[in-house]
């Protein structure tokens, strides 16, 4: 399978992954060739096989809507590249 | 010497007081600090503070206050676990200045068995990669032999190991990221089953297949860390609530008498001869014993890669989304509006296979090709696991090659990620599956590197796999050898 340019651009867009040209040219190679790999699936019948997300049998996990100790604002704050007060601080999202 | 003592018998002497915790960490940093510049295993290590640690050890002992298990015993961690107040990288550049504020379930329970923190470990960049060349600081080298890769992910805990610069190490497993690099380099390396041992604190790749275990030399230290990191924790919702086994009894318990299976598809094409022939001299080994061997087959096995590399990059690509240049880690100058700043941030601030795999998993996950990509995947992926329960219901533990060749060379597979993909085709399944996995030590190429044999169990049959796993290592020397570089420092087993 070959991946065109325009998909890997749209791809690397739904990621939000700023690439170069050079970048969008070899993945599109390189994905293809991984994805040429696993057409190997496509072979097989899986006619009314249910599809397993978790290796586990997961059950949801609840606890008591009671306030626990958590992290302070300004630890939860320390790692943000830009803060204003008790605030992440991001560029305008609208033009 | 010191170093080539076991994690048990460090933990005894410490406590008897025959020597001190200081003693022991002086002593594996004496080592690490000269070796390392050889091997380039650590991202970290800070002198002061593991004196510290073992100085606070030695003040427990002496006031007559009880022990933990690892009371004095060092253990190198990968920088994927998350330590309060210390840089924890990923080997990313977008985490390069992360000081996560809390820690990691794993080094909360280390911190209340006594152990030394001994140091980050290197390792692909968010556990992408079987070479540990995808690290975005430095290239660790395998202390077989410098010219070759470690394995990896988990390449700096392994060749740290590996080379006695720590007697234990945690490593990560999404893929074989565990055992791969273990049987690159001549140590035992434990998966757990998933559930088994919490991931609160692990820096997350793919939530389904993920597990923290033990990377040592001996089968009974791998109980013994097993033993101290295992348990469940209401802060992972996937933690299994399972009473934990007395894994250190299962370890001592050596018997080899347990009928194994061979799947007979890890045996086929890909397999590297000078591989193949030590893990069948292996099976001999058990055969001897009084084990009842015989051929099984695991017919999905050949497509488990095709399965791992859609499921695992799917994973990926959510959780990685949270790397958006605002909230902690790297963020791009001059972002003119956020979504440009995020973009910038995240094509920056990660490598190139990072970003490979989340465009994968983004393209696997997208509208139009989901249900062809990912849900058939998991489709199959259910198929792996039928496989897995129908050979478990004949056979206590599944023997193989751990990798379909030894170490190979710095390089080697770097411009072709289908071939350094190719390197965990038989790992892949017991994380699919969720199913505990260990590579031992096995013997040697004619080139003098390390294979691993791979045993696998049950879900939560750990006890099974190092039964099986003791019993080997006491009828077998493998697991004692040094490399001869470390033996030419003057480090005697």
């Amino acid at each position: 399978m070959n991946l065109s340019k325009d998909v890997v651009a749209k791809v690397a867009k739904l990621s939000r992954l700023r690439l170069t040209p050079a970048e969008e040219e070899s993945y599109a190679a390189e994905l293809g060739n991984i994805l040429s790999y696993v057409e190997q699936l496509q072979a097989i019948d899986v006619t009314g096989v249910e599809p397993l997300a978790h290796p586990l049998p997961l059950q949801n996990t609840f606890r008591a809507d009671e306030q626990q100790p958590s992290l302070t604002a300004d630890q939860a704050l320390g790692n943000a590249p830009k803060r204003a007060g008790d605030f992440y601080s991001v560029p305008a999202i609208l033009d | 010497m010191l170093i080539t003592k076991t994690a048990s018998e460090l933990r005894r002497l410490i406590a008897s007081g025959e020597v001190s915790a200081v003693e022991v960490a002086t002593a594996f940093l004496d080592h690490a600090e000269r070796f390392d510049e050889k091997v380039s295993a650590f991202l970290r290590l800070d002198r002061k503070k593991v004196l510290g640690q073992a100085q606070a050890v030695d003040g427990k002992r002496s006031r007559g206050e009880a022990l933990g298990m690892l009371a004095g015993v060092p253990v190198g961690i990968k920088d994927i676990l998350c330590e309060s107040g210390e840089t924890t990288t990923c080997a990313s550049k977008i985490l390069e200045h992360y000081k996560p504020p809390y820690d990691a379930h794993v080094i909360a329970r280390l911190k209340s068995e006594d152990a030394i923190l001994f140091g980050r470990l290197n390792m692909d960049e968010f556990a992408m990669g079987s070479s540990t060349e995808n690290s975005a600081y430095k290239r660790t080298r395998n202390p077989w032999n410098l010219a070759c890769v470690p394995g990896g992910s988990s390449g700096g805990s392994a060749a740290a190991v590996a080379a006695r610069m720590v007697p234990l190490a945690l490593g990560t497993d999404t893929g074989g990221s565990i055992r791969q690099p273990a049987g690159c380099t001549g140590i035992v390396g434990l998966k757990p089953t998933y559930g088994r041992v919490s991931r609160y604190g692990l820096i997350a790749f793919a939530s389904s297949l993920d597990q923290i275990g033990p990377m040592t030399h001996e089968v009974d230290d791998a109980a013994l860390l097993l033993q101290a990191i295992s348990g469940h924790d209401r802060r992972d919702s996937t933690s299994a609530p399972l009473d934990v086994p007395n894994f250190i009894d299962a370890a001592k318990k050596a018997d080899g008498k347990l009928r194994i299976g061979v799947p007979k598809e890890y045996f086929g094409e890909g397999l590297r001869p000078n591989v193949e022939a030590p893990v069948r001299e292996a099976i001999k080994v058990f055969e001897k014993a009084g084990a009842t061997v015989k051929e099984v087959s695991l017919p999905y096995s050949s497509v488990s890669l095709a399965v791992y590399y859609l499921v695992a990059t799917a994973e990926a690509s959510s959780n990685l989304a949270r790397y958006d240049g605002t909230h902690y880690g790297f963020s791009a100058k001059d972002g003119a509006n956020l979504e440009d700043l995020v973009s910038r941030s995240r094509g920056e601030g990660f490598g190139a296979e990072v970003k490979r795999r989340i465009l994968l998993g983004a393209f696997a996950l997208s509208a139009g090709y989901r249900d062809a990509y990912y849900v058939r995947a998991l489709q199959v992926r259910r198929l792996i696991k039928n496989d897995y329960d129908r050979v478990f219901q004949e056979v206590d533990v599944l023997l193989g090659p751990t990798a379909p060749t030894a170490a190979f060379c710095i390089g080697e597979k770097c411009e072709d990620p289908m071939a350094m993909y190719l390197t965990d085709v038989y790992t892949v399944g017991a994380n699919l599956a969720g199913l505990p996995g260990v590579s031992i030590p096995c013997g040697f190429t004619s080139n003098e590197m390390p294979v691993g044999l791979q045993i696998q169990a049950a879900a939560f049959r750990e006890e099974l796999v190092l039964q099986a796993a003791a019993f080997y290592q006491r009828e077998t020397d493998w697991h004692r050898r040094l490399p001869r570089l470390v033996e030419e420092t003057g480090v005697r087993a």
